[in-house]
């Protein structure tokens, strides 16, 4: 056999292939296979087990026709927009303080990150108890003589989402700013040199100047970010059940509850495919601003 | 506009700039703009800590203390039965045993996820940084993209697949799931750190007839013990922190920590004993908090990688 002269390219550096077989396997079987089970069943009429019928877009129909899924969707729509925009915001704004030189700048930093280390089920829970209107902060607060002061986020249909938006930015900024913090010290600094020789102040600078600079960690931030906020499941179960009544239902949880507690995994799989989608809408534009730049670099 | 005095200053050099510091303009000891700055930063830390303190105080009071409507107050009588009770005989919807069991159920579970993830993923970044093969970048960027997909995408075909391979509702059945979804993250950091490192320390080990596991076992690991750390800290904060994957596939009787926890809070039926709440809240944000306070930057870096491409 040839063999010894010129090797099989199958079985060329074939130690590394065996040793990547798990990621190989998970990217194939995982990552591709599920996913695009995921969403051809979606066509199916599966009720509590999948069925090899498949009907169209039967399921999506019925799904869009579902008041439940309508408000998961209105709602993390709502709760992505503002939580994006509030985490970023306070992110930056306290990365900027914390690079002013200050005294115990790992004091503050420790302080502000570590929410980001418990988990959602913890942080639902503590802020379930502190929106709690009847003992909570409301109570104490009408405990200090402001007898009318009104605080039930929690409580209200109309502003439960609020109430989860707080616990979230109280979880979540923490890692934002940390991020923006390695983003604008990665900025040159001969272009604070500049920017105070042509006297411009300083929330100027970095308005206008370190924040364009910083496109690329705040691009990567708010995909990460975004990725998240679309599976956000755990929050919701801990701090509110999904209420009051369906309320403050998410996408994430109607997968869940019709997979598991209500048999219906038709259901499950076509609103599954639809966050896929979101995700990939979110994903493809970076994927391709990250590839056209790599390309045009060579 | 800031081009152009980039290259003004480029061009005449100010005799300070080797060694001006990075950041802002340093400002004066105390000035008004100096003293808001305090101010905000310390207002946004009572915001972040709030939540610690009103813990730590109701988990200490008595129930009848509680039902006075104060959360901010320090409790006027400590008591620590709330936190025997959260740990030891708290009712978790059936069973009255505490969270003690879903403490060692997460122990069961965090140990070897962390210890299978952290191996395959180091092997795998490995192979990826010094052993490229035909097409390990595509399986590397599927692997990144799939770590963005939600993972209730995938989660009935892997119920499936765990029924098939017999492991569903078991201890290893959420070790294997965490094990997958550990795998994108953990590759990147460990590729990432590999490629940095000298590739002539890489070509003397193969000079020296070293083969792919010797340069792996005998050269890389032993020099790269911070982010082994790092890996492990983001995993043990990561897996115990989970609720999903537990709730899903390990099984009622291997329930972890946070699972049990919310069963605890949000199931029991009858007077809801908030200060056995918060001490079971605390008990269970314990692991995760000590492992952040005491790794520090370490910890920092961990959850910068993912932001850090390679």
């Amino acid at each position: 056999m040839s063999i010894a002269k010129r090797p099989n390219p199958l079985f060329r550096n074939l130690n590394a292939k065996i040793a990547a077989l798990p990621m190989i396997a998970t990217t194939l079987v995982v990552f591709l296979g599920c996913s695009i089970w995921t969403v051809i069943y979606s066509f199916s009429k599966s009720r509590a087990l999948p069925v090899n019928e498949f009907v169209g877009f039967a399921q999506y129909e019925r799904l869009f026709r579902t008041s439940r899924w309508l408000i998961s969707l209105e709602n993390i729509v709502i709760y992505g927009v503002l939580s994006l925009l509030i985490s970023f915001v306070i992110g930056f704004i306290l990365a900027a303080l914390i690079d002013q030189k200050i005294r115990f700048e790992d004091t503050f930093r420790t302080i502000y990150l570590y929410p980001f280390a418990l988990s959602f089920i913890v942080t639902g829970i503590v802020w379930q108890w502190i929106l709690n209107p009847s003992l909570g902060i409301q109570e104490t607060v009408r405990s200090w003589g402001f007898e009318n002061f009104t605080f039930d986020l929690i409580a209200n249909r109309g502003t439960v989402l609020y109430a989860l938006l707080i616990a979230g930015i109280w979880q979540g900024t923490g890692f934002v700013m940390v991020l923006m913090l390695a983003g604008i010290r990665g900025v040159d600094r001969e272009i604070w040199n500049a920017a105070r020789i042509d006297g411009i102040p300083v929330w100027k600078t970095y308005l206008f100047v370190i924040v364009p600079m910083m496109r690329g960690v705040m691009v990567t931030t708010l995909v990460i970010v975004a990725a998240g906020i679309v599976k956000l499941y755990d929050l919701v179960v801990a701090m509110t059940q999904g209420g009051p009544g369906i309320a403050s239902e998410v996408p994430a949880k109607y997968v869940y509850d019709f997979m598991f507690a209500r048999a219906n995994v038709g259901q499950a799989l076509a609103a599954s495919t639809v966050m896929l989608t979101t995700v990939l809408i979110i994903l493809i534009p970076w994927v391709y601003l990250e590839y056209g730049k790599k390309k045009a670099q060579r | 506009m800031t081009v152009e005095s980039y290259e003004i200053t480029r061009a005449k050099p100010s005799k300070s700039s080797a060694k001006e510091p990075s950041g802002a303009k340093p400002l004066r000891r105390i000035n008004p703009t100096r003293i808001m700055l305090y101010s905000v930063l310390l207002v946004a830390a009572v915001y972040y800590l709030l939540p610690l303190y009103v813990m730590m105080m109701t988990s200490l009071k008595g129930l009848p203390e509680i039902r006075l409507g104060n959360i901010f107050a320090p409790p006027m009588e400590v008591t620590f039965a709330p936190w025997a009770k959260a740990w030891d005989t708290a009712c978790t919807g059936l069973y009255c045993e505490g969270l003690k069991v879903g403490f060692w159920n997460s122990v069961r579970i965090t140990i070897p996820s962390v210890i299978m993830s952290i191996t395959i993923a180091s092997v795998n970044g490995y192979a990826l940084s010094n052993w490229k093969f035909k097409g390990s970048e595509v399986f590397f960027t599927i692997l990144i993209f799939g770590s963005f997909i939600p993972y209730q995408v995938m989660l009935y075909p892997l119920v499936i697949v765990t029924r098939e391979l017999g492991i569903f509702g078991s201890l290893q059945g959420v070790i294997f799931i965490h094990t997958i979804f550990g795998m994108p993250i953990l590759t990147l950091l460990f590729r990432n750190y590999f490629a940095a490192l000298p590739e002539e320390l890489f070509k003397a080990a193969r000079v020296d007839g070293a083969g792919f596991w010797g340069i792996f076992l005998k050269v890389l690991v032993p020099m790269s013990a911070p982010i082994f750390v790092v890996a492990v800290i983001l995993q043990v904060t990561g897996i115990w922190n989970d609720f999903l994957f537990g709730v899903i596939f390990a099984g009622v009787k291997n329930f972890p920590m946070t699972v049990q926890l919310n069963n605890i809070v949000n199931t029991t039926q009858g007077v809801k004993e908030y200060n056995v709440n918060m001490a079971a809240t605390l008990l269970t944000g314990a692991v995760p908090l000590a492992v952040y306070f005491f790794s520090g930057r370490f910890f920092v870096r961990g959850v910068a990688a993912g932001a850090v491409k390679g």
